[in-house]
């Protein structure tokens, strides 16, 4: 079949990209912040040495800090950038794309050189690396459930702005759920049906009656937190014994893996809500690729006439996924009032769906993607705290930022070009 | 498997689509539907495919009633469609575009799509299709793709295959091998529903032909019936298939391209390297196969395309760098080739559209400030002197029938002095009477002397306005030809045969590149 | 009228995208496409048994002035107003068992319920109706005190709390209107007031003149806020609503940052909060010292007039009118689509800066991070309920400002939350936003078939009456 490539004539030995269609983007932006590396991180390291403590004094297994000199991490981080930037422009030039690994290595030497700049130049350069990084963990949990929320709905073709309301809604739940019966796992269960309830009329608005889903997302975001608000002030606040004291989900560790040196608490010593977070991270991105709800919730979330011409039922299936948004993100919420603090409080989440949606985008629609960009901002956030601590140079501001202008140049395809799902946002009406 | 329409009657509010139409497809049969452009050929398939309830009527499938609730119950009783814009998911690959909705799966509910990609190299060699299951369907050819299409009819055991339109993106060459896939497949023994307005290609391979007109069955022909017995039951009277119109006199030469290359935002180069001159007065019609370019070349002369190279010059003005208003302004008309898309802001009343690109300009506006008696008073003028059929000027030009949407664009287009007018699929969707009135205006700017580009992928449209044609294909020229010059060379041409030697294959005398 | 009346975003406005993902070319054409096959079968059809409108225009339109003489009963019936009324009614209704629901009285009444229904249901209603009476006189008119001035008070709360409302909800519904979400008024008010409050307290300036520059720097901090979205969806592609969700956090921990800043906090302050604004740099009072009431109103009034002059009598408003409904047919049209999209959004951030202006030379008079309250989510709300037209705007705001004036009477007064304005509120735009589900609810006649119906009904008035006259 040679002929119908109508709109593709290649002339032989010509490369892919022509030249006015590159893009050097990319090689600019390393080329910017090698640079930036090499004046702030190397040429403004700190003279003193910065420590990363990897255990703590009663662990099973005590490891020794690292101790690194600040000058000597900056220099060489800001030779290993600069070299990267220059790889990069290489690819470029030759009209070749950027590899992924140079991207992803060029990430990982930077966050290190930051990490020991900002460290160092604390008025105490010395941190727990593992109390950081689980601490990151911890506050990722609602923000990947979020984003795994945001997953099911965009994939089938809904947008999900109500994230936001799914976990406030599920945290309110989950604590009068839970206070009422004693019991913790009761509140999870109430979340999830909180999170479902906000998805059903995000569903019927959207699907059964086609108002616009940003509309209706953003609406129901101010729905629940007026509601929840005003139940707090009506009962919970009148009576918090009764109705406002859930107990904590309890952590459960793993015999012998939990003691495992800085990953041990992250993967093994958590409560229910942290292993489910896990779970359903697997689930999700297996399902979604290689499953036959998958294929389907892709198809019409990217091109819904054709699986409605296949015999799918378009708007069941965004149906059932909403709906189902609803169930992750509800658990999702019960993680602030049965896990981080016990106890609902007035507008608790903060943003954290928007967060979430963040996370969503920067991880490109996938799963696995939105874990680790939750990871990201989940570390973002628990750096500024550590910080303010540690007292640095760095407003926590800044750092609290860091998620939204992250998602700011992703969606600008800055970092990385993101490509929705074709029919997100479109209602489909049949006919 | 022999399949029956009874009395279907499809109504869209008041509207009838259409009228109690009987239809029946006999096995291993290509029973064509001819009919124009709106004549109610789709939503009739539509309907026998599940995706629209027929208001009345009856579908019967070896001659016991069915009905079918969605395209789901269609596929179960043996019925596969093609559609004319393919229902193919663009990010999946071929495998997972065929498995869908029909999922061969392991335990719990996981894919098995290694069956799926047996069944279609199964299929694929049975015909020859040479589909590669694995490669992503947005980045295979527009005929590969249709391959596809194919496939999941024939994977869910179709007996009957509707194709509705399946020529309108395929090169001559590319219909020639479709038709020949029609004919191994009724040789299967399967039945075949040929949607098609274009004559040629319902003469080559029917067995029956079913017209349809305005929602109706107005006859059924035989292939063996002439072009013009044809062509006028499908039009509704006898169709005069050559406008009158005075040979061009063609003036001084006041547009020229020189090595004008389009570069696509991935990367292809969609125009490559064209040269050529539009003389004042004189029609230069551009054909070829739908995605050739042409759609590119038109936006690159009007400022709307991105990675443009090369020179676009009009009565000594370089085009290529200005902006799209610039071009306006420096006289150049344009029609688009997809008005609804781009010629006409459907929420906006008639009278906003007249001046759509002249909104800001003596009378309509002054300064910063428009003059809605200015707009009002233009609507009047110009819905008079096209013939208009609207409620009011401040009717939602959606609200338009296309022939009418269409004689808006004009109207407006030709309001204002024109060095150059271009028009792109001119009479696309427009009724027959609205056509006949359109293409007397085209030659009408000609005769007063402007430059007119005609893009058509209608050979009759080309044959009938052109002075000299030009052909496209893969975004080069294979030549300029003379208005007079025969079907058969266009056809090669279009293909992707340079002018000369099309010309010498048919050794036309007329011919000679000019 | 559009015949998308019933939606509240023009038709375009529906994010034709996706998250995030950029609207190449390609992409609109495809989504264009889909409502094309729609068109199309709509013109095949046309094609069908019905001819073209053959009827001369006159003919057609006596017909259908007498149809539509025939059919006033039911077009107040089907009509938008009265699914209006109908969702602010059932709204409050929803509201006031809520408020039932949560009250002690009620709750205490209800554990005898068996015994004596009336207490329970006397409980209940005094709640609600309590409140809803709190609600108005907080809001309207006080007709409980003593004095004149005292009793229209609450109406000049009202009018103080909806200057803000009035000049975001502006902002969203001009945006909405050239096809954006501008989910950013939130960061847009607040950029706005920071810029007019620095000028407000670090310039020292003559009367006037001062005032004037703090407005100008307002509507300047919001323009370029907004303008900065419109830059990067125009140059990039990115999706508005990211853009501008993303946009509010960032201008929210800027001015935390900036608060801490020896710039902007108060001298010897520990709190993030900026120095009072000086005398010469607030708006005056509009009806003396016992009224909150500022010139910030009249502002308010001269922007919606603007506006609307913007949107229906100006080039511009033409084109972003143009861009919002079509962006295709308008860039072919030689229409800047970008820098329709660019302009749409800084002169809706203007809109929100003035916002920002009202809260810090109106009521606030410093300088703080929450100093735009809730307002640029709630102006998403007011341009939703005033269907993106600048008086139904107004209106609109004029009713949330009312709310929220209310609101704060009713706390104080009967000790129900002033979030259950927030639930009425969103349960407003809900309902008005969905029709079907308020005409199902109340059984009202449907107009015609859903959607594409408005614009199929007048053709087929057109051909019923060109049957008729044949």
């Amino acid at each position: 079949m040679s002929t119908a490539t109508a709109s593709a004539p290649t002339t032989p030995g010509s490369p892919p990209e022509e030249q006015g269609v590159r893009s050097w983007k990319n090689p600019i932006i390393l080329s910017v912040l090698s640079v930036i590396a090499l004046l702030v991180f190397a040429i403004g390291a700190p003279a003193n040495d910065v420590t990363f403590r990897l255990s703590e004094q009663g662990d099973a297994i005590v490891l020794p800090p690292i101790v690194v000199s600040g000058p000597l991490i900056g220099w060489i981080a800001a030779l290993v950038l600069l070299a990267l930037a220059v790889l990069a422009v290489l690819f470029t030039r030759a009209g070749r794309r950027i590899p992924v690994w140079l991207l992803a290595l060029f990430s990982v030497v930077f966050l290190i050189a930051f990490l020991t700049w900002v460290v160092g130049s604390a008025r105490t350069p010395n941190v727990a690396l593992y109390g950081l990084l689980a601490g990151s963990v911890t506050l990722a949990v609602p923000l990947i459930f979020g984003s795994l929320s945001g997953v099911l709905c965009e994939r089938s073709g809904v947008v999900n702005i109500a994230i936001e309301g799914q976990l406030l809604f599920g945290a309110f739940a989950a604590a009068v759920a839970g206070s009422l019966t004693g019991n913790a796992f009761v509140g999870l269960l109430a979340a999830a049906v909180a999170g479902v309830l906000v998805s059903l009329v995000l569903a019927v608005f959207s699907i059964r009656y086609v108002v616009n889903q940003v509309i209706v997302g953003v609406v129901l975001n101010v729905l629940v937190s007026g509601l929840t608000g005003f139940l707090y002030s009506a009962v919970l606040t009148s009576d918090s014994q009764r109705w406002n004291s859930p107990p904590r989900l309890p952590v459960i560790e793993i015999p012998v893996l939990a003691d495992i040196p800085v990953i041990g608490p992250i993967l093994f010593e958590q409560t229910i809500v942290g292993y489910l977070m896990y779970v359903a991270v697997a689930v999700i991105y297996v399902a979604l690729y290689h499953s036959r709800w998958g294929l389907r919730t892709r198809a019409v979330g990217e091109h819904p006439k054709a699986a409605d011409t296949l015999g799918v039922n378009v708007n069941r299936m965004r149906f059932t996924n909403v709906l189902l948004a609803g169930v992750v993100a509800g658990v999702g919420g019960s993680f602030f009032t049965l896990v981080a603090v016990s106890g609902f409080n007035r507008d608790m989440t903060a943003g954290q769906g928007y967060i979430a949606l963040a996370a969503l985008i920067f991880g490109r629609w996938n799963p696995i993607g939105a874990f680790f960009a939750a990871l990201l901002f989940g570390f973002a956030t628990n750096l500024s705290n550590v910080l303010s601590l540690l007292g640095t140079p760095v407003p926590d501001q800044f750092l609290r930022m860091l998620p939204y202008v992250v998602t700011v140049f992703a969606v600008a395809g800055l970092v990385g070009r993101s490509r929705a799902p074709g029919a997100s946002g479109i209602p489909y009406i049949k006919g | 498997m022999k399949l029956e329409l009874i009395g279907i009657t499809k109504r869209f509010g008041s509207l009838v689509a259409n009228d109690s139409i009987d239809l029946v497809v006999e096995p291993g049969q290509v029973h064509s539907l001819l009919g124009e452009n709106g004549a109610g050929k789709s939503t009739l398939m539509n309907v026998l495919y599940g995706l629209y309830d027929p208001t009345d009527g009856q579908i019967l499938v070896n001659d016991s009633p069915v009905t079918f609730k969605g395209p789901g119950d269609a596929m179960a009783a043996g019925i596969g469609m093609v559609h004319q814009h393919f229902m193919l998911v663009p990010v999946f690959t071929g495998a997972e575009n065929v498995a869908l909705g029909n999922e061969a799966t392991r335990t719990a509910g996981m894919l098995n799509l290694r069956e799926t990609r047996a069944r279609i190299r199964e299929i694929s060699d049975q015909y020859g299709f040479d589909v590669d299951p694995d490669a992503v369907v947005e980045d295979l050819p527009v005929g590969v793709q249709q391959r596809v299409e194919i496939i999941k009819a024939l994977v869910r055991d179709a007996e009957v295959l509707i194709l509705d339109e399946p020529t309108a993106v395929l090169t001559p060459k590319e219909t020639d091998e479709l038709l020949g896939i029609m004919g191994q497949l009724k040789a299967d023994g399967k039945s075949i529903v040929f949607i098609s307005h274009k004559l040629r290609e319902v003469k080559a391979v029917s067995d029956v032909i079913t017209v349809v007109r305005r929602g109706k069955v107005v006859g059924t022909a035989d292939p063996t019936a002439s072009t013009t017995e044809l062509a006028s039951l499908m039009v509704g009277r006898s169709v005069s298939l050559t406008l009158d119109k005075q040979p061009a006199a063609p003036g001084e030469t006041t547009f020229r391209v020189r090595n004008l290359t389009v570069h696509a935002a991935n990367g292809q180069r969609v125009v490559d390297d064209l040269s050529f001159d539009v003389a004042r007065g004189e029609i230069l019609a551009v054909a070829g196969v739908q995605g050739n370019g042409q759609t590119e070349l038109t936006e690159a002369i009007m400022g709307l395309q991105d990675h443009v190279s090369g020179s676009v010059t009009l009565g000594g003005d370089e085009l290529v760098g200005r902006s799209v208003k610039q071009i306006i302004r420096a006289g150049v008309g344009f029609v688009p080739e997809d008005r609804s898309v781009e010629g006409l802001v459907g929420t906006f009343t008639v009278a906003e559209n007249l001046v759509l690109n002249r909104y800001d300009t003596a009378p309509f506006a002054k300064g910063l400030s428009m003059s809605p008696t200015a707009v009002d008073r233009n609507a009047g003028e110009k819905i008079a002197e096209y013939d208009v059929r609207t409620q009011s000027a401040s009717a939602a030009a959606g609200t338009l029938s296309g022939g009418n949407q269409q004689k808006v664009v004009m109207a407006r287009e030709f309001s204002r002095p024109l060095e150059l007018f271009i028009a792109s699929q001119p009479t696309r969707g427009v009724d027959v009477g609205s056509i006949e009135f359109l293409h007397r205006r085209i030659v009408a700017e000609r005769d007063g002397g402007t430059p007119v580009i005609i893009v058509s992928t209608e050979l009759d449209e080309v044959l009938e306005l052109a002075d000299r044609i030009a052909v496209l294909y893969r975004g080069r020229l294979m030549g300029i030809v003379p208005g007079t010059v025969s079907r058969d060379v266009l056809g090669l041409m279009m293909a992707g045969m340079p002018a000369d030697e099309a010309l010498a294959q048919f050794d036309d005398v007329r011919g000679g590149n000019l | 009228m559009s015949p998308q009346e019933d939606r509240p975003v023009p038709d375009n406005a529906e994010p034709k995208d996706d998250g995030g993902g950029s609207p190449t070319r390609r992409q609109a054409r495809a989504t264009a496409r889909q409502d094309e096959v729609r068109q199309e079968n709509e013109v095949e059809t046309a094609g069908g048994e019905i001819p073209p409108p053959a009827a001369p225009v006159s003919a057609a339109s006596r017909t259908t002035d007498e149809a539509s003489e025939a059919s006033l009963l039911e077009r107040v019936m089907t009509g938008n107003a009265l699914v209006a009324f109908l969702s602010v009614v059932l709204s409050l209704i929803i509201g006031g068992l809520l408020i039932a629901l949560t009250d002690p009285e009620v709750a205490r009444t209800s554990s005898y319920f068996l015994g004596r229904p009336q207490d329970l249901l006397g409980a209940a209603w005094s709640a609600a109706s309590g409140a809803y009476i709190a609600l108005f006189q907080g809001s309207i008119i006080n007709f409980e005190a003593d004095s004149f001035s005292r009793m229209i008070y609450p109406l000049t709360q009202t009018l103080t709390v909806a200057t803000p409302l009035i000049c975001a909800g502006l902002g969203v519904a001009l945006a909405f209107r050239a096809g954006l979400f501008n989910i950013g008024a939130q960061g847009q008010i607040l950029i706005g007031a920071t810029f007019a409050a620095w000028v407000g307290f670090t310039l020292h300036l003559p009367v006037g003149l001062h005032l004037l520059l703090v407005i100008l720097a307002g509507v300047v901090g919001g323009a370029l806020w907004g303008g900065l979205v419109g830059l990067l969806k125009a140059r990039t592609g990115a999706h508005e609503v990211i853009l501008t969700i993303m946009f509010n956090y960032i201008a929210t921990n800027l001015v935390l940052y900036l608060l801490t800043t020896p710039g902007f906090q108060r001298p010897g302050s520990t709190n993030p909060i900026s120095p009072q604004l000086d005398s010469t740099a607030v708006y005056p009072l509009l009806l003396g010292s016992q009224f909150r009431l500022h010139w910030g109103f009249v502002v308010a009034v001269v922007a919606t007039v603007f506006v609307w002059w913007l949107l229906n009598r100006s080039t511009v408003g033409f084109e972003l009118r143009a861009v919002g409904a079509n962006p295709s047919a308008a860039r072919t049209a030689g229409i800047n689509v970008n820098r329709g999209y660019m302009v749409a959004m800084a002169v809706a951030g203007g809109l929100a800066g003035l916002a920002g202006v009202a809260q810090v030379a109106g009521t606030e008079r410093v300088l703080t991070s929450g100093v735009a309250a809730s307002f640029g989510f709630d102006a998403i709300t007011v341009a939703l309920l005033g269907r993106s037209s600048p008086w139904g705007t107004f209106a609109a705001g004029l009713l949330f400002g009312a709310f929220r004036a209310g609101g704060v009477t009713m706390q104080a007064s009967t000790g129900t939350s002033i979030d259950i304005v927030l639930v009425v509120q969103s349960l407003i735009v809900l309902f008005i936003a969905a029709p079907p589900l308020i005409r199902a609810l109340f059984r009202l006649p449907a107009p015609g078939a859903p959607r594409s119906q408005r614009r199929g009904r007048s053709t087929n008035r057109t051909s019923a009456s060109t049957g008729a006259a044949a």
